[in-house]
């Protein structure tokens, strides 16, 4: 291997966009016309964007779910905080048709822009209760987030009174529909959370924080650093991105529904998460292996969609080709499966 | 290395052991011999390769070079299962065992005598137990082995331990440090079964940074150095000095002791740097006065469990004191946790580095600015350029040995990372020093070196508190000297005391 190869290969995200591009090709064989973007009414169309756009509000959970994960915890919530914004959002929204005097215009129930903050108000408020549970009380963080996990969901259904509740304010259809610069809104937004979050890492020390609190928390409360506070801000941020992203999704789909939006969205953003090549037992973390996860498990969901599996079947499907992807980025196993082919190699050479 | 006829046959022998780790050489043509009925020391500074050493002969490692035999015969285990069954049994440093399963089931793991067929290969638990003790009997412990192994002390921990080394019918034993967490009657009680074990014919590695044990129990020692072998002695050709001389490769510079004397005289009239009175907390230290000057060593001597460890982190507020006030320069304070503790320029180097010092998968230069940066706040980030500056200057301050800034400091040696975890806090250029345990688990000369740091500081002004379990080192280096017995203060002594005056006061107060 050349040494500039061998550099490349070493990067931390070179797995994770080598497994992307994998996925990508599968796709591209089974559905002809995959690469093709086309221009209408001033938007770019085609699968590649479909993914970008379906992929962007996991990819905004996966940001904050990699933050918790880098102080070694987890946050199994994050579904049904997505339902507890969207439920708001759309509560305090609804929105009419009105015609007034010939004219048509939409009237919201708050003003929307009040209806955005209380949804993601509320989400971080969830992600406190998360923080505190963890960083003050002492909970494991998979316990104290399985709480809300659970309760989330009725939260959801009490706001919306155990309706779906549908939104009829075509403003707040542009975050999950619109375009901007021809591109879907909420790729701006995914892009727009991670460049907030590269800016606070490299511009100030909480990535330096975080992996140390993740590496080893008492050598790090004992070098000063504010540990808990930190963790309690980890937590309540990914609230926060559970919000945007449930804002997303209620947009996308016009309606809430507290029973199944964001349904198993911790565990795709958990695995887009080891996907990028953050370990679940914290410290070192990638933003962007996150967002590539999160575009991996996209494709794959397309790619399942586009070949005609089988809807009963989908999921084991989705899950054979997961256990093949973490097989492929795990070191040791290509170790392994190196030693393996070289053994074997000897057998096939004979003439 | 043939030395005189008569000599006990080789039983591992290995020839031009080399073994490096990205690119750093651990092992260099090392050869080594143990014989038959021998202990046999290998001796060495932190880094010099004993651990390495080990390692390639137990099989956790195989080596890039060389070659092992056993008995004459080449071998090349591949795992410390292997070396096992081959006969090498090794006890490490921290017992691996499991505390929740029973001492007989720990003795037999994975070997578990088992009845015959028409017993449906049940587990033999009466054969397992009656195995266990006849075991321990040879060990002359006798103890219930049908009890959980965690209801016994470290010490009968290791026994068991070694009784499961001997149920594989080994040939070779390895006890790496086997002595780091046991009192001195345990020491001597280990000590009469590894002599009756080599009565028996038993091979046995021994690894240990006590001088005065490795002189007790050895018959033969190694030295390496740098990864590579200085030589290999009968234990009556190497008195200390000379021991010390080859594992350090020079004279070490004149004892620190003395050197206190040009230490800035603290001025009386200031305010002490610190000062507690009454200072204590219920269920952990006995109210306790202390005070300390700016260019003052303080030493603390008192037994493991007499409070030293609790007065440094009250003190450090990591945990809350319950009575008494603390005064910083005149002012009281009250701290209510370590980062109020750092602001009034309080540092505290931790007992254990591994737990509460170093950030292991981080690197030296992260971990050499991250006390600097958390009292600098999120804010005001160091740039890495700025942070490899500020780590630069203290690798050279402290002589801190490593090749790459940016490779974990996991990787270093204990040494290096104690001196890394001093230079965190001497980045924050810190007015009151507590040291709990500097020296603890490092090598002669690194602790040398240290010692030697903590004077120099104490002459630029620093207040230090100085808390060592090696009585010696304490009354090198204090101006005074607090002497703590269970948990309660018992008193005070001149830095000129001697180590018994010091025992004597602990033995006498009351």
């Amino acid at each position: 291997m050349p040494p500039a190869l061998r550099t490349l290969a070493q990067h931390r995200l070179f797995w994770p966009a080598v497994t992307l591009v994998l996925v990508l090709v599968v796709n591209a064989t089974f559905n002809t016309g995959f690469w093709q973007l086309q221009w209408r009414d001033g938007h770019l169309y085609g699968s590649l964007i479909d993914i970008l756009n379906r992929a962007a509000p996991l990819a905004v959970v996966a940001l904050g779910m990699t933050l918790v994960i880098a102080t070694r915890g987890i946050d199994i919530s994050v579904g049904a905080v997505v339902a507890i914004a969207a439920a708001t959002a759309a509560l305090l929204i609804g929105g009419d048709l009105v015609v007034k005097n010939g004219v048509q215009s939409y009237v919201s129930r708050t003003p929307m822009g009040l209806a955005i903050v209380a949804a993601l108000a509320v989400s971080a408020l969830c992600g406190l209760w998360n923080g505190l549970l963890v960083a003050k009380v002492g909970m494991q963080p998979i316990i104290a987030t399985l709480i809300l996990m659970v309760a989330g969901r009725g939260v959801a259904q009490l706001i919306t009174n155990g309706q779906i509740i549908t939104v009829y304010y075509a403003p707040y259809f542009f975050i999950g529909n619109g375009f901007l610069l021809g591109l879907p809104f909420a790729v701006f937004i995914a892009a727009a959370v991670w460049l907030a979050l590269h800016l606070l890492m490299t511009r100030t020390a909480l990535g330096l924080f975080i992996q140390a609190i993740g590496i080893n928390p008492a050598a790090a409360r004992l070098a000063g650093l504010p540990e808990r506070l930190i963790t309690v801000c980890v937590y309540v941020f990914c609230g926060f991105a559970a919000g945007v992203a449930g804002l997303i999704v209620s947009s996308n789909v016009k309606s809430a529904d507290g029973n199944n939006a964001g349904l198993l969205l911790e565990l795709d953003a958990i695995l887009a998460v080891t996907l990028g090549g953050t370990l679940l037992t914290g410290g070192r973390f990638s933003l962007a292996g996150s967002v590539l996860g999160a575009l991996i498990i996209q494709t794959l969901t397309s790619t399942i969609y586009s070949i005609g599996v089988p809807p009963e079947i989908n999921l084991v499907v989705k899950a054979a080709v997961v256990f093949v992807v973490m097989l492929l980025q795990s070191a040791e196993f290509r170790a392994a499966l190196g030693v393996w082919v070289r053994r074997r190699a000897p057998d096939g050479v004979t003439p | 290395m043939v030395r005189a006829t008569g000599e006990a046959q080789i039983v591992l022998e290995a020839r031009g052991l080399t073994r490096a780790f990205t690119g750093v050489v651990a092992l260099r043509d090392v050869d080594f011999a143990l014989r038959v009925g021998e202990v046999h020391a290998v001796m060495g500074q932190n880094g010099a390769g004993k651990s390495t050493l080990i390692k390639v002969l137990t099989g956790v490692y195989p080596p890039d070079r060389g070659e092992l035999r056993l008995n004459g015969e080449v071998i090349a285990p591949a795992s410390p299962a292997a070396a096992q069954r081959l006969g090498i049994s090794t006890v490490y440093q921290e017992v691996n065992l499991c505390p929740n399963l029973s001492v007989a089931e720990n003795i037999f793991a994975g070997r578990y005598p088992r009845r015959s067929a028409a017993g449906l290969w049940r587990i033999h638990w009466a054969r397992m137990n009656a195995d266990a003790r006849t075991l321990l009997a040879r060990l002359h412990l006798d103890i219930d082995v049908t009890r959980l192994l965690s209801s016994y002390s470290v010490a009968v921990q290791q026994m068991v331990a070694i009784a499961r080394a001997l149920s594989v019918s080994a040939r070779v034993l390895v006890l790496d440090e086997p002595t780091s967490s046991l009192d001195e009657e345990e020491v001597r009680r280990l000590f009469e079964v590894v002599r009756r074990l080599r009565d028996e014919g038993m091979a046995i590695l021994f690894v240990t940074h006590f001088l005065d044990q490795m002189y007790a129990v050895s018959d033969r020692i190694t030295v390496l150095r740098n990864g590579e072998r200085v030589g290999e002695y009968l234990k009556d050709e190497l008195p200390p000095a000379a021991l010390i001389r080859a594992m350090v490769g020079r004279e070490l510079g004149a004892a620190a002791a003395r050197q206190r004397q040009d230490a800035a005289v603290p001025a009386a009239k200031e305010a002490p740097a610190l000062q507690a009175s009454g200072f204590g907390r219920r269920g952990t230290l006995h109210p306790v006065d202390v005070s300390l000057r700016r260019g003052e060593v303080v030493g603390v001597g008192g037994l493991l469990g007499s409070g030293r460890t609790e007065l440094a982190r009250l003190l450090f507020a990591l945990e809350r004191h319950d009575s008494g006030e603390l005064r910083l320069a005149g002012h009281p304070v009250q701290l209510t946790n370590p980062v109020q503790a750092i602001r009034h320029r309080m540092a505290m180097c931790p007992e254990d580095r591994k737990v509460e010092g170093i950030v292991g998968e981080l690197s030296l230069r992260e971990n050499l600015v991250l006390a600097l940066q958390a009292r600098l706040g999120l804010r005001r980030f160091l740039r890495p350029g700025k942070q490899a500056e500020i780590a630069q200057r203290f690798v050279q301050l402290l002589g801190i040995k490593a090749a790459d800034l940016d490779a974990p400091i996991a990787r270093l040696s204990g040494g290096n990372q104690q001196k890394a975890v001093l230079g965190r806090w001497l980045a924050t250029e810190p007015e009151i020093l507590i040291l709990d345990e500097p020296t603890r688990g490092i090598d002669v000369a690194a602790k040398q070196e240290v010692m030697n740091e903590i004077l120099q500081l104490a002459r630029q002004g620093l207040a230090v508190l100085f808390i060592s379990s090696e009585m010696d080192e304490v009354v090198r280096v204090s101006d005074r000297i607090v002497v703590l017995r269970d948990r309660r203060k018992v008193g005070e002594l001149p830095g000129d005391s001697s180590e018994q005056a010091v025992f004597h006061l602990i033995a006498a107060g009351t």
